[in-house]
């Protein structure tokens, strides 16, 4: 049993530090991401990922990396090839076009960057020739935050009805466990779809999201709030919640100190399930165009380009977002896997 | 003896028909709340003819009489629950036609796909379930759990666009609708293959997506079980390794897995949109979205009502054949009562 153990334990870290990793950038995107998520190059729509060399066209051995701008051919349309003829090193802490950190902070100093007239897309160009890699991280604020945001409030409100319904049981119990199965029941894509169609289409951008955000987040409270009531349920009738009770203590102290703290590994678990659907739920909204409109840069919009056949078939690094929303998914499953593992061997022993 | 397997009997019927009432009642309440979603809305169908010059105001108001929108809500549920009752489902805008018939097409065809899918996914989760188990902690059983946690987090999404990408870079299969064109020309042998072809991607997506969770489910039943003194001691008496397994140790194991059955039943009209909004599949997912785009809304309703009646009644599917097949089940429910 302990190697297992081990094993879960390297995968869980392994995993908080990649999601870190990757929320730290998305968050930081105006650094990471060297250019600004609107900018467009018409000159160059559909190029492939920039090629980041270490051994130039005559075999030799740089330490810094270095790419070849890339070219237009002239024969066929959408295609480029790389202009060998001189190299231009990428360069770290450059200074460019002005962003700001995290929403406030003015800054003009990037991660990354190479001199014109190359240009570095490494994760290649959407048909107005935007840089996806930048987009991608700039839509990931979107996506991860909505994701976030819902699961807040899923998790809120399941709180919020769980602990009522279990600690004051009764018929608020029974009503309110009939309204979650309600909800339990009804296909949570199809409400979505039709709970958007109702809404407004033509919104602004901030409305939009904060309603998506609303909607995903109030329609998934149902789940928490079971587990939390079981749990609270279980903790009330405890000994020393009695005994507490016997000294004088309030409903809410009790709640606040005898019986949250047991729901807290469930919640953490419950997070790191919902997380990853509810950004996968945002994505499918957007690619449907229910969601962000562009030229916000969204995972769902940036994927929406796929629904192109041509650009389907011609442009592989249009999967880009895919890979990292299947690797944000992969994350938080794992950490919820682990959570899970730890919570049933807690509750074993 | 005979009396008591008769009270039994009584007491399961008793508890289907607090379930059947219970469905009713989760029914009921589930159209209410589309209609009070629906109300949130500022706009109707109509509102983009306001934006045509040619159409009079007046003639729009008279449309939204027509079809009783300026009516309040409980008179529009009222409306719309006698239409039900009449086998209408409300009136489609924009098809003009009343929504059942839209319905049952598309849920025809919605319906091929997924139980297709879902038939495969089962036999082929169900095997690879009991097999994992039996080889517990060795690589078949470590590799197996990796690729489930790994499609597991691939979205459908994603994995529908793959395997379009896949196929229309091979060439291998038509891709979009339901038939080709000139469908109808074909022979029966020809309309066949012709359907099946189209079918494959969709229903591979249906499949790759359930299949981890079946498996998950199957292999930790069947541990469960297989840990069980009852095990030991028929693997003590020789019996052979796979009437062991099929034999003894998944009937053991089904119960679990006859509410993860009703729960595939209860998604099978709605666990497909997204597939057949990106393959192109004329099933009741598309319908939905140009619904919703065009605002028509009792079609909306309708196709939410309808997936969520099969979810309803897979549930209830689930607990019929928990009853039937688990006699500690229909006891405890008389212990509950007595």
């Amino acid at each position: 049993m302990k190697p297992r153990k081990k094993k879960s334990k390297r995968k869980l870290i392994a995993a908080a530090i990649f999601l870190l990793a990757l929320h730290l950038a998305i968050l930081l995107a105006g650094f990471v991401a060297p250019c600004p998520p609107a900018e467009q190059n018409r000159d160059f729509p559909y190029v492939p990922p920039t090629r980041v060399h270490f051994v130039d066209a005559r075999g030799h051995l740089h330490l810094r990396p270095f790419v070849y701008p890339s070219a237009p051919r002239l024969d066929r349309l959408y295609e480029y090839t790389e202009a060998r003829d001189q190299e231009y090193p990428v360069h770290f802490f450059v200074a460019a076009s002005e962003y700001k950190i995290a929403g406030w902070l003015p800054s003009h100093t990037h991660l990354f960057g190479v001199d014109t007239p190359a240009q570095i897309f490494l994760a290649g160009t959407d048909n107005y020739g935007r840089d996806q890699f930048s987009r991608i991280l700039y839509g990931g604020q979107i996506s991860l935050a909505a994701g976030l945001l819902a699961t807040g409030i899923s998790l809120f409100f399941g709180v919020l009805v769980g602990c009522i319904s279990g600690f004051y049981a009764g018929w608020i119990d029974e009503s309110a466990m009939r309204v979650a199965e309600l909800f339990l029941v009804l296909p949570w894509l199809y409400v979505l779809l039709a709970v958007r169609a109702f809404l407004p289409l033509h919104i602004s951008a901030a409305q939009t999201f904060l309603l998506l955000v609303a909607v995903i987040g109030t329609i998934g409270w149902a789940r928490p709030a079971r587990l939390v009531r079981g749990i609270v349920l279980s903790a009330r009738s405890r000994k020393y919640v009695t005994a507490s009770r016997g000294f004088g203590a309030s409903d809410a102290y009790i709640l606040r100190c005898h019986v949250l703290p047991h729901t807290y590994g469930t919640l953490l678990t419950q997070a790191a399930l919902l997380v990853p659907q509810y950004v996968i739920a945002e994505v499918t909204l957007s690619f449907f165009g229910l969601g962000l409109s562009e030229p916000m840069p969204s995972w769902g919009n940036l994927l929406a380009n796929l629904q192109q056949y041509n650009v389907l078939v011609s442009y592989w690094w249009m999967f880009a977002p895919a890979l990292v929303l299947v690797l944000v998914s992969l994350g938080y499953l794992t950490v919820a896997n682990a959570f899970h593992q730890r919570l049933q061997s807690g509750s074993i022993e | 003896m005979k009396s008591s397997a008769g009270a039994k009997m009584w007491s399961s019927m008793k508890y289907l028909e607090r379930r059947v009432i219970h469905a009713v009642l989760l029914l009921v309440g589930a159209s209410i709340l589309s209609f009070l979603f629906s109300s949130l809305a500022p706009g109707s169908f109509f509102d983009e003819m306001k934006l045509n010059p040619q159409i009079s105001p007046e003639t729009v108001a008279a449309l939204r009489s027509q079809y009783g929108l300026d009516q309040p809500l409980p008179v529009k549920y009222f409306r719309w629950v006698k239409s039900v009752l009449h086998g209408e489902w409300g009136y489609s805008f924009a098809y003009n036609q009343p929504v059942r018939s839209l319905l049952m097409v598309r849920a025809r065809n919605t319906l091929l796909l997924t139980a297709l899918a879902m038939a495969l996914a089962w036999l082929i989760a169900v095997p690879v379930g009991v097999w994992v188990a039996s080889r517990r902690g060795r690589w078949e059983d470590q590799l197996t759990s990796a690729s489930t946690s790994l499609l597991l987090s691939v979205p459908e999404l994603v994995l529908a666009l793959a395997l379009l990408y896949l196929v229309i870079r091979t060439h291998a299969l038509p891709v979009g609708g339901m038939v080709s064109t000139g469908f109808d020309r074909l022979g029966s042998w020809g309309q066949m293959t012709d359907l099946v072809s189209h079918l494959i991607v969709p229903v591979t997506t249906l499949v790759l997506a359930s299949l981890p969770i079946l498996i998950r489910h199957v292999r930790a039943s069947m541990i469960e079980v297989l840990q069980a003194p009852f095990i030991q001691a028929a693997r003590g008496h020789g019996i052979s390794r796979s009437r062991l397994l099929f034999h003894y140790a998944l009937p053991a194991a089904a119960n679990p897995l006859i509410s993860l059955f009703g729960l595939s039943i209860a998604g099978l009209l709605s666990g497909s949109l997204l597939v057949e909004v990106i393959t192109g599949w004329p099933g009741l997912g598309p319908l939905l979205l140009e619904a919703c785009f065009s605002r028509d809304l009792y079609v909306v309703i309708g196709v939410v009502m309808a997936s969520t009646l099969f979810m309803i009644f897979g549930s209830l599917i689930a607990d019929v054949m928990l009853v039937a097949a688990d006699p500690r089940v229909r006891t405890d429910y008389a212990s509950e009562r007595a």
